[in-house]
């Protein structure tokens, strides 16, 4: 504990409104390393953010090709290589018979590729945080609305970035230690 | 916009949550339930619940002791209770689905209040589907037949089977509504964590919380996957009761072989589906006070739901009355001749007054509103569409011989596994209702005006009538 580093600051806002015109102002300024904590999704945040768009997509769409790769593979496999038994003169493997399975499959993985995408791109499970020393910070899942600026954004200066936030409208601004 | 707040009441939709609550009211409401000490009552109904759990125990092994020889199953009627109580509950279980994945993207926000409570519904209710197929095999230590598994006999499922369809149908549907229940418990088990007062809550509300702290760089992957799992859900609640009717309308049985069965069993299903809903929906917003949350309105928009799928269900029983006498097939329309005038006739009737009469009482607006005719009307529909089943089902007892005709009767046994899968949802239903938020916490307080980012105060709205809805 003898060298504690500085791991940003962070603001509390009254509402909504309030933290969405502040994110605003900040990233107009330039800064990038900046975060919004809130309850439940502000509307206009991303691209208050200035974010680019979500990759979950890329994982749905890898699922859905592996899922239904999966389902034609396995049809097709098992009745006419594995096992081939002719029943009532049918062909081996018509595509017909196999839609349910198709559509069930693609569902399936896409699902959960999805599932896994919100972990990876998040970064989930993260056991701790250095938000979590903050007290205050505790009440981010029920009624309060914070902006953090971390140190690693070049804009970051202890004092000013403090400053910034207090003109902005922010209240309790606490730094937050490593 | 001034004349916006002149016609609000009449012409603009209700209030979500009425009693105008601020952020934190919402969050100790909803959380006050979970983390109140379990009274008498919670007790009592856990305890009842989980008996008669244990009798479905006690049936199944029975049932795995002595073999299907005990169920009413005779030569002409080879299924019996258990595909009857199989689709009723999968049908149940469709509500949720389309409440949480079809209202969505259909951005009706009142889904939110009820979401959480439905999709939980859901899940119990398939739990309670899969006990039926996973018991009626016979043979139950060859039940993993069912799945493509390599074997010592080398040998695979046949895929043209519909009844394959459906366990691939019903495995993807329970395995995404987990999915997506638990995606959306996520932020509200967050909140559950950071409000936990003992060592033990923490840890496992922080377990499955997996460090939610709602960042909007995770709100919005969060955001994202949730609207993807709403677009592949939609299909899938559609897919998955079609599947199931194919276990019939695959069949050349007179009275299955037909077309309409898909929307005619996806119709049905999200109708008992609703009913299913209200049923428990208005119980549980008295008993925890959330009649701010779940609000008439709630309720209302419900019954006209259900309104509206018991109408398409009466059309579906009179369109196969009239492609029974158009396709001039006799068996066709001795089979249909048979359901509605047979030896089942009194099960016919029971099933068309409990369906297609009582839930017309729902074009009054007073009925609608009024929570004992919900819930009554609700177990009416509950009751009809289990009668439903069993008049599809049942209809194997004249078959083309008459020299094998014969009558079908439920045995004790049968009667009483179908009322321990009761059980066996309600022990799940009063554990989910104690130990996890019944109410979306996060979506709620995302619909509610103060969480608009354009919002700036009541005064403002108030005086200007400004105003972004």
């Amino acid at each position: 504990m003898a060298e504690q580093k500085n791991w940003g600051v962070i603001a509390e806002f009254e509402n909504p409104a309030r933290l969405l015109e502040a994110m605003t102002k900040l990233t107009d300024d330039g800064y990038k390393d900046v975060e919004s904590w809130s309850p439940f999704p502000i509307h206009g945040m991303d691209d208050a953010m200035k974010l680019s768009g979500s990759k979950v997509p890329w994982f749905t769409l890898t699922g859905a090709i592996s899922g239904m790769s999966l389902a034609a593979w396995l049809q097709w496999w098992t009745g006419s290589v594995d096992y081939p038994v002719v029943i009532g003169g049918k062909p081996l493997f018509t595509w017909e018979y196999a839609v349910p399975v198709f559509f069930e499959l693609t569902v399936l993985l896409s699902a959960i590729c999805t599932f896994i995408s919100i972990f990876v791109l998040n970064k989930l499970p993260m056991p701790s945080h250095p938000l979590d020393n903050v007290p205050m910070f505790r009440r981010v899942t029920d009624d309060a609305f914070f902006l953090s600026i971390e140190s690693s954004d070049p804009l970051y200066d202890t004092e000013k970035s403090q400053t910034v936030l207090a003109e902005l409208g922010g209240t309790n601004i606490t730094l937050v230690e490593e | 916009m001034s004349a916006q707040s002149k016609y609000t009441g009449s012409v603009f939709p209700p209030d979500l949550v009425t009693g105008n609550p601020s952020f934190g009211k919402v969050t100790d409401t909803i959380c006050g339930i979970v983390e109140a000490k379990p009274n008498f009552t919670w007790l009592a109904a856990w305890t009842l619940a989980a008996s008669v759990l244990a009798m479905l125990g006690g049936m199944i092994a029975y049932l795995f002791w002595e073999g299907t020889g005990i169920w009413g199953l005779n030569n002409p009627v080879g299924w019996g209770w258990a595909i009857v109580n199989f689709v009723f509950w999968v049908g149940i279980g469709h509500a949720g689905t389309l409440i949480s994945a079809i209202l969505f993207l259909f951005r009706q926000k009142w889904r939110t209040a009820i979401n959480r409570f439905s999709e939980a519904m859901t899940i119990f209710a398939v739990i309670c589907a899969l006990v039926f197929p996973g018991i009626h095999v016979g043979r139950v230590w060859a039940a993993y037949w069912m799945l493509p598994l390599p074997n010592q006999m080398g040998m695979w499922p046949n895929f043209r089977s519909p009844l394959l369809w459906d366990v691939f149908a019903v495995s993807t549907y329970f395995t995404v509504s987990l999915i997506f229940w638990y995606v959306g418990l996520i932020p509200d088990l967050a909140t559950l964590r950071d409000r936990a007062k003992s060592k033990f809550a923490y840890y496992a509300y922080g377990l499955f919380a997996v460090g939610w702290r709602g960042a909007n760089r995770h709100w919005q992957n969060y955001e994202r996957a949730y609207l993807i799992f709403a677009a592949i859900a939609t299909p899938l609640v559609l897919s998955v009761h079609s599947v199931v009717s194919f276990d019939f309308a695959v069949s050349i049985i007179p009275g299955w072989h037909t077309t309409i069965f898909p929307p005619y069993f996806v119709a049905g299903a999200i109708f008992s589906g609703f009913a299913m809903v209200n049923s428990l929906a208005v119980p549980c917003r008295k008993i925890f006070g959330l009649e701010d949350y779940m609000t008439v309105h709630h309720i209302e928009n419900m019954n006209k739901i259900i309104c509206v799928t018991g109408t398409m269900v009466g059309y579906a029983y009179a369109c196969e009355f009239f492609i029974a006498w158009y396709s001039a097939s006799p068996y066709e329309a001795f089979a249909f001749v048979n359901r509605a005038f047979g030896p089942y006739a009194w099960a016919y009737w029971i099933m068309v007054s409990c369906n297609v009469i009582t839930p017309q009482l729902f074009w009054f607006k007073k009925i609608r509103r009024s929570m004992t005719w919900t819930f009554i009307l609700s177990i009416f529909v509950n009751i009809g569409m289990w009668f439903e089943r069993f008049v599809i089902t049942s209809s194997l007892h004249r078959d083309f011989i008459p020299s094998s005709w014969d009558y079908y009767s439920p045995t004790i046994i049968d009667i009483l596994t179908f009322v321990g899968s009761f059980g066996l949802f309600f022990t799940l239903f009063i554990l989910f209702l104690k130990f996890l938020p019944a109410i979306a916490i996060a979506e709620i307080k995302g619909v509610m005006p103060h969480a608009d980012p354009h919002w700036s105060g009541y005064h403002q709205h108030d005086e200007e009538g400004e105003h972004h809805g």
